[in-house]
């Protein structure tokens, strides 16, 4: 009776009485609102409303006999992530210890391989849906172990230039979704749920990146028109709910570039997102910036580096990694005012949930709806939070504090 | 300096030119927006994309609904093809501004015809003929046993706050001089939540809404909406106000809904009469209608025979409104203002001739 187990529990959980009760308490609530969930999902949820608009809240209306190029991009995404995963885990940086993930990277693996076995046959997706989702899942895994094991050999020249697939893959990945190089045009505004989603998102972290540096940047700068610009900038777009920016963007093109030469909708609020979140990120790279100190800087110029050469090779490094924690949040924060686009008419992965649930035969099904929402935006950010982390790990050269 | 001034005296006189559609001499019509949708060979139609009955998408990814319908008739018109319509969906703010820069041709997004919205002055919009008279009703737990308003006297009703409902309702109960007790929410949600639990015997809202709740209730069938009719909103297809020969070609391609139904013209038998109208030249009336004979489709811009092409491809008013918000759909709504004139209802096409 004297486990590890149990002594660590009763030390845990029940040192003192007052301890005591509050862990029966609270393990009795947890254990019954569980059970509740369990119950309604289970025997009272009706997941038809799921089951029967899945493609829906995948892709939207993306046109049937097209979907092929969206799951010949979730492959090479899977093959990708694989080949990634298993380099990291192969190649760990000399100076860090090998584990990348806060938690056990085999237990990420089971986990995933859990998630694709089991989410497709809850929701009771067809059989040659969940067969796909299935081999791309075997697939993505492989491809971590076979890097993994195999990831040494590769020679280094070649090796530098593996993390290219990632812009080469984005690029392909816009061809394939928007056709063109001889695949027939699929319109944006059949574009949704959650490949608009994940697409207005990832468009908007990539370009709002550079864009919020180089204003952090110009916020620093010495030049006056510079300086200004960059404030003004900055500001304006912080003083100003998202929102009213998007509605900005949806209305006030549509008159200044009349006769269909405005960029599509779901591009306007692309660039909307891209812009909002620039500002931002320029002041988590400011704050990077600050924490830089100023002897850095006279150091590399005094050894002859010319400025543009010491903010690339010496302070801008130190400055983002110093940033990385923040930029990451408004990364996730940015995913998630997504949602925001529903407002304006757009089908993400909000937008569509609304339209099914205006759907007369599935009236009512808020709770199954929302549900599924909040669980594939809980993955989505959490795979983001996890990339970021071991990015963390992985660049802090210089702490030794455990991520 | 000169040449600004000079383009600045243009200006009106292209705007003119440009946004004004006009019959010509010839009388083949002239308008803007015709040409550019038959140009660019599909409509554009701004809707909810979000009302039950009216317009939503399905698992399928296609549009349904009666808002949707329309858009579908007016393509039908237009190019023969319901499926030549691009949809966008539109929230209540955006919606007069997509249609005043042009993003879409045509609104048909349950929109309330008022005056405001039609003047030149205001939202400058021309009004096709209401295609749905919705208005504030009341709904009823059957076993209540109330038939009337005058029969809440007395009793708590559940209505959301801050919304003309609410106004409605107050001005209404004190015409017919009857207390109640409002029970006031923030959200449409709340205030159904709070009537199925019973704190209140009745709950108002417009009557397409309160159908629409009904039917993820429980029981629905435990529940009716009173016949009285709080508030008129007649919901009506729009378009720019610049530019009337386009505004003609959709309002008579609505008006050929419901003049399709009054005489009898179906999805089914449209064929057949088409035939009949061919083999006898006494039907004047309806070779007309058809594009048998005479020229009612040159003269709005579209082939002769739009009124085959548009009943073929969605039906007629009455077929509309029963496939999508009637009796045969999980709306369950009743015909009535929606009724045609010689039933008692308001569905009145002026004539073709």
């Amino acid at each position: 009776m004297d486990s590890p187990l149990l002594r660590r529990l009763r030390r845990d959980l029940f040192a003192t009485p007052l301890d005591g009760l509050i862990s029966i308490v609270l393990v009795v609530a947890l254990a019954a609102s569980a059970a509740g969930l369990l119950h309604w999902a289970l025997v009272q949820a009706q997941w038809a409303v799921i089951q029967a608009n899945s493609t829906l809240f995948a892709v939207g209306r993306y046109p049937l006999d097209q979907q092929w190029r969206l799951w010949l991009l979730t492959i090479l995404l899977a093959a990708a992530t694989g080949l990634s995963w298993g380099l990291l885990r192969a190649l760990p940086r000399p100076d860090r210890p090998a584990r990348l993930w806060p938690f056990n990277d085999r237990l990420a693996a089971v986990l995933l391989a859990g998630l694709a076995l089991g989410l497709p046959l809850l929701l009771r997706l067809g059989t040659a849906i969940q067969l796909r989702w299935w081999v791309i899942t075997a697939l993505l895994l492989l491809a971590r172990w076979a890097a993994g094991r195999w990831g040494r050999r590769i020679p280094d020249p070649v090796r530098r230039w593996i993390p290219l697939i990632w812009p080469l893959l984005y690029l392909l990945g816009m061809v394939l979704i928007s056709g063109g190089l001889g695949l027939v045009n699929v319109s944006p505004s059949e574009w949704g749920g959650l490949l608009l989603t994940l697409l207005e998102a990832s468009f908007a972290i990539l370009l709002c990146f550079p864009l919020g540096v180089l204003l952090a940047l110009g916020r620093r700068s010495a030049l006056p028109l510079l300086r200004w610009g960059a404030v003004l900038y900055i500001e304006f777009i912080r003083g100003a709910p998202l929102i009213t920016l998007l509605f900005l963007g949806q209305n006030i093109l549509g008159f200044l570039l009349p006769g269909g030469l405005a960029p599509e909708r779901v591009w306007r609020a692309a660039w909307v997102l891209t812009f909002f979140a620039a500002a931002y990120v320029a002041e988590a790279v400011r704050s990077g910036l600050a924490a830089v100190p100023l002897g850095q800087l006279e150091a590399a110029r005094s050894l002859g580096l010319a400025m543009p050469q010491a903010l690339i090779h010496v302070v801008l490094p130190q400055a983002l990694r110093v940033a990385l924690p923040a930029t990451v949040g408004q990364f996730i924060t940015l995913l998630q005012d997504t949602t925001l686009l529903s407002l304006i008419g757009l089908l993400d992965l909000l937008g569509t949930a609304r339209t099914v649930m205006a759907n007369p035969a599935f009236l009512g099904k808020n709770a199954e709806v929302y549900l599924v929402l909040a669980v594939l935006f809980w993955g989505c950010c959490a795979a983001l939070g996890l990339g970021s982390r071991a990015l963390e790990t992985r660049l802090n050269t210089h702490s030794t504090a455990k991520a | 300096m000169a040449l600004l001034r000079r383009l600045a005296a243009a200006l009106p006189l292209l705007a003119s030119l440009a946004l004004v559609g006009c019959a010509s001499d010839d009388g083949t019509i002239q308008s803007q927006k015709l040409s550019a949708i038959k140009a660019r060979g599909s409509l554009i139609c701004g809707v909810d994309g979000k009302s039950p009955g009216f317009s939503f998408v399905g698992p399928d990814g296609s549009y349904s609904g009666l808002d949707v319908d329309v858009c579908k008739a007016v393509a039908a018109a237009l190019f023969g093809d319901p499926t030549k319509v691009d949809f966008r969906d539109l929230n209540s703010s955006e919606r007069f501004a997509a249609l005043a820069s042009g993003e879409v041709d045509l609104l048909s997004r349950n929109t309330t015809y008022t005056l405001s919205r039609d003047a030149a002055g205001g939202n400058g919009l021309s009004f096709a003929p209401t295609v749905f008279y919705d208005g504030q009703g009341v709904m009823v737990p059957n076993a209540s046993g109330i038939k009337t308003l005058k029969d809440l006297a007395g009793k708590p009703i559940c209505v959301e706050t801050g919304t003309t409902t609410e106004l409605n309702l107050a001005d209404r109960m004190r015409e017919l001089n009857t207390a109640y007790t409002p029970l006031k929410f923030q959200t449409g949600d709340q205030t159904y939540a709070a009537y199925l639990q019973g704190r209140c015997v009745a709950v108002t809202s417009d009557r397409s809404q309160l159908a629409a709740k009904r039917t993820s209730f429980p029981d629905p069938a435990a529940h009716t909406v009173l016949p009285d009719v709080l508030s008129k909103e007649p919901l009506s297809p729009a378009t720019v106000n610049a530019d009337p020969a386009w505004a003609d070609a959709v309002r008579w391609t609505v008006y050929a809904l419901m003049q399709a139904e009054e005489i009898g013209i179906t999805q089914a038998n449209v064929d057949a009469k088409v035939a009949e109208a061919k083999a006898s030249t006494n039907l004047a009336d309806l070779r007309r209608f058809l594009g048998v004979e005479g020229d009612f489709g040159q003269q709005l811009g579209l082939p002769a025979n739009f009124v085959v092409q548009v009943v073929k491809a969605v039906g007629n008013y009455g077929e509309i409104f029963e496939r999508n918000v009637g009796t045969g759909s999980p709306l369950k709504i009743e015909r009535g203002l929606n009724r045609q004139w010689k039933q008692g209802g308001l569905i009145y096409s002026p004539p073709f001739r």
